[in-house]
C-alpha cells in the first residue's frame, strides 16, 4: 500500500529540503528583522513608531496566502522582470513573519526593567549598543518559548507557498497524486513529516518553558 | 523601479471583476461562520475532555489537540478534499464524489475540526484559571458532574476566555483563504482569478488586501461588543 511512498522518496525528499530552506530563510530573516520592528514598536519617535505600527497591523489582520501572491504580483514590477517562486517566497516570508515575531520581541523588550536600561546608558552606552548587548539578548531568552512556537507556524506556513508554484513537500506530493492517485498514502505521509518536526519543535519548547519556570525567569 | 506597468484600478468595480470580489467576501463570511460553529461545538467538547478526572479522556483530548495543531491546514484540506473520500471505500466515496458543492463542506468540516484544536487550547488555559473551589462549591450544592461543566464551569470560562476568542475568530476568516487551492471561490481565489483574467492581480490583490481589513476590523467591533455585555463583574478589565 505505501509502496506508492517508496518509490517516489527521493523526489518527495527534494521538496522536504526545499521547505527546510525556505523555513530557515524565512526565520533568519524574520527573527532578525522582528528584534528591529520590536525596538520601532517601542520607540518614541512617532516618525518610526507609527509607519511601523500601521505595517505590523496591516499585515497581522490579512491572509499569509494573499501576501504571497502580492509579492509574486509586485517584485516583477520592482525588478522589471519575472521572479522566481522561491526567492519571491522568502521576500514575503521575511517581511510577513516579522510582524509576528516583532509583536513577540516587543513583549520580550517589555519585561525589561527601566533600570537596566537606565544602568546601560549611564555607563556611557549608546542606544544601539544597549539594544544589541542588553535588550535583544534578554529578550531572545525569555520569549524563547514564544519563539520556538512561532516557528513552527512559520515552517508549517512555508507549505502555502505552494500557491506560486513553489516545488516543496505538499506540490511535490500533489505531483505524485495527480499521477497516480494515491491520496490516502500521499497526504498522509505529508502530514506525517510534518507532525514529526513540529511535535518535536514543541516539545522543545515546553521544555525550555518548564527550565524557564524552574530558574524563575519568567 | 519599472513603470512601464500600466496601473488600472478600475478591477476592483468593472463589470464583472467588481462583483465576483463581492460574492468572495460573501463565501468568506459565510465560511469562516460556518466554521466557527463547528470549532466551537467541537472545541468546546475537547477542551472539557482535557480536564476531566478520567485518564483516557484526557489523553484522547491531547492527542486530538496535536494532531490537528501540528500538521499545516493546508495538508489538513488536501487529505479531507482528495483522500476524505477514500476513506469511505469505493462505491461510496464515488457518490461523495459527485456531491455538489463538496468542496465547500470539505472546507467547512476541515477549518472547523482545525480551529476547534486551538480553541481547546484557550478554553483549557480558562478551565486552569478557575480555582478548585469552585467547582467544590458547585458540586457541593448537589450538581452532578455533567451539570457542573454545562451550567457553570464552561459558562464561566468560555466568558474568561473572550479575548483569545477574539483572535481566533479573527484568524478563522484569514484561514479561509486556504481552500482556494481546493478551488473554492472565496475573496482571494476571487482576486487571483481577476488576475487570470486581466493580469491586474496587483490591483485585484491590493483590493482584497482592504477588504480583509475591512472584515477584520468589523469582526473586532462586534468581539468588543460581545466582551462588554459578557463581561464578569469584580473582575479586573480594561
Amino acid at each position: 500500500m505505501f509502496d506508492v511512498i517508496g518509490r517516489n522518496f527521493v523526489f518527495l525528499m527534494g521538496g522536504l529540503l526545499t521547505t527546510f530552506e525556505l523555513a530557515v530563510l524565512a526565520l533568519a530573516g524574520g527573527i532578525g528583522l522582528g528584534m528591529l520592528v520590536g525596538l520601532a514598536r517601542l520607540s518614541k519617535n512617532p516618525w518610526i513608531y507609527y509607519p511601523i505600527t500601521a505595517y505590523v497591523n496591516l499585515l497581522r489582520n490579512i491572509p499569509l496566502i494573499l501576501v504571497i501572491f502580492w509579492f509574486y504580483f509586485v517584485m516583477p514590477i520592482i525588478i522589471g522582470e519575472a521572479m522566481a517562486p522561491f526567492p519571491a517566497a522568502v521576500i514575503a516570508f521575511i517581511i510577513f513573519e516579522a510582524t509576528y515575531f516583532g509583536e513577540i520581541f516587543r513583549a520580550g523588550y517589555q519585561t525589561i526593567s527601566k533600570d537596566l536600561t537606565a544602568a546601560a546608558f549611564s555607563t556611557g552606552m549608546t542606544y544601539a549598543q544597549t539594544a544589541r548587548y542588553i535588550l535583544i539578548p534578554i529578550a531572545f531568552k525569555r520569549m524563547a518559548p514564544s519563539l520556538i512556537t512561532q516557528s513552527i507556524v512559520t515552517f508549517q506556513d512555508t507549505s502555502l507557498a505552494f500557491v506560486i508554484g513553489l516545488t516543496e513537500l505538499v506540490r511535490r506530493s500533489s505531483i505524485v497524486d495527480n499521477m497516480e492517485v494515491r491520496s490516502i498514502e500521499l497526504y498522509g505521509f505529508a502530514a506525517f513529516v510534518y507532525f514529526i518536526v513540529c511535535y518535536t519543535g514543541s516539545q522543545i519548547s515546553l521544555y525550555y518553558e518548564n527550565k524557564a519556570r524552574e530558574v524563575n525567569l519568567i | 523601479m519599472n513603470f512601464a506597468y500600466d496601473f488600472d484600478w478600475s478591477v476592483l468595480w468593472r463589470d464583472p471583476y467588481g462583483v465576483m470580489l463581492i460574492k468572495g467576501l460573501g463565501m468568506t463570511i459565510f465560511l469562516g461562520i460556518s466554521a466557527w460553529i463547528i470549532a466551537m461545538a467541537v472545541g468546546i467538547a475537547v477542551g472539557t475532555l482535557r480536564i476531566t478526572k478520567y485518564r483516557l479522556l484526557r489523553m484522547l483530548g491531547t492527542a486530538y489537540v496535536e494532531v490537528f495543531r501540528n500538521i499545516p491546514l493546508l495538508v489538513q484540506m488536501f487529505f479531507w478534499f482528495y483522500a476524505g473520500p477514500m476513506l469511505f471505500g469505493e462505491t461510496l466515496s464515488r457518490q461523495i464524489n459527485r456531491l455538489d458543492g463538496l468542496a465547500i463542506y470539505v472546507s467547512i468540516i476541515g477549518l472547523g475540526l482545525y480551529t476547534a484544536s486551538r480553541i481547546a487550547e484557550h478554553l483549557r488555559a480558562g478551565f486552569a484559571s478557575i480555582s478548585k473551589d469552585q467547582y467544590h462549591a458547585v458540586l457541593s450544592t448537589g450538581m452532578t458532574q455533567v451539570q457542573m461543566y454545562r451550567c457553570v464551569i464552561i459558562p464561566y470560562a468560555l466568558r474568561l476566555t473572550i479575548p483569545p476568542l477574539t483572535t481566533e475568530f479573527l484568524t478563522v476568516f484569514k484561514n479561509t483563504s486556504i481552500v482556494m487551492t481546493i478551488g473554492v471561490a472565496e475573496l482571494t481565489f476571487q482576486s487571483y482569478q481577476i488576475d487570470a483574467e486581466t493580469f491586474h492581480g496587483l490591483e485585484a490583490t491590493t483590493g482584497a488586501m482592504l477588504i480583509y481589513l475591512l472584515l477584520g476590523m468589523t469582526v473586532v467591533k462586534f468581539m468588543d461588543l460581545v466582551e462588554k455585555k459578557y463581561k464578569i463583574q469584580g473582575l479586573m478589565g480594561r
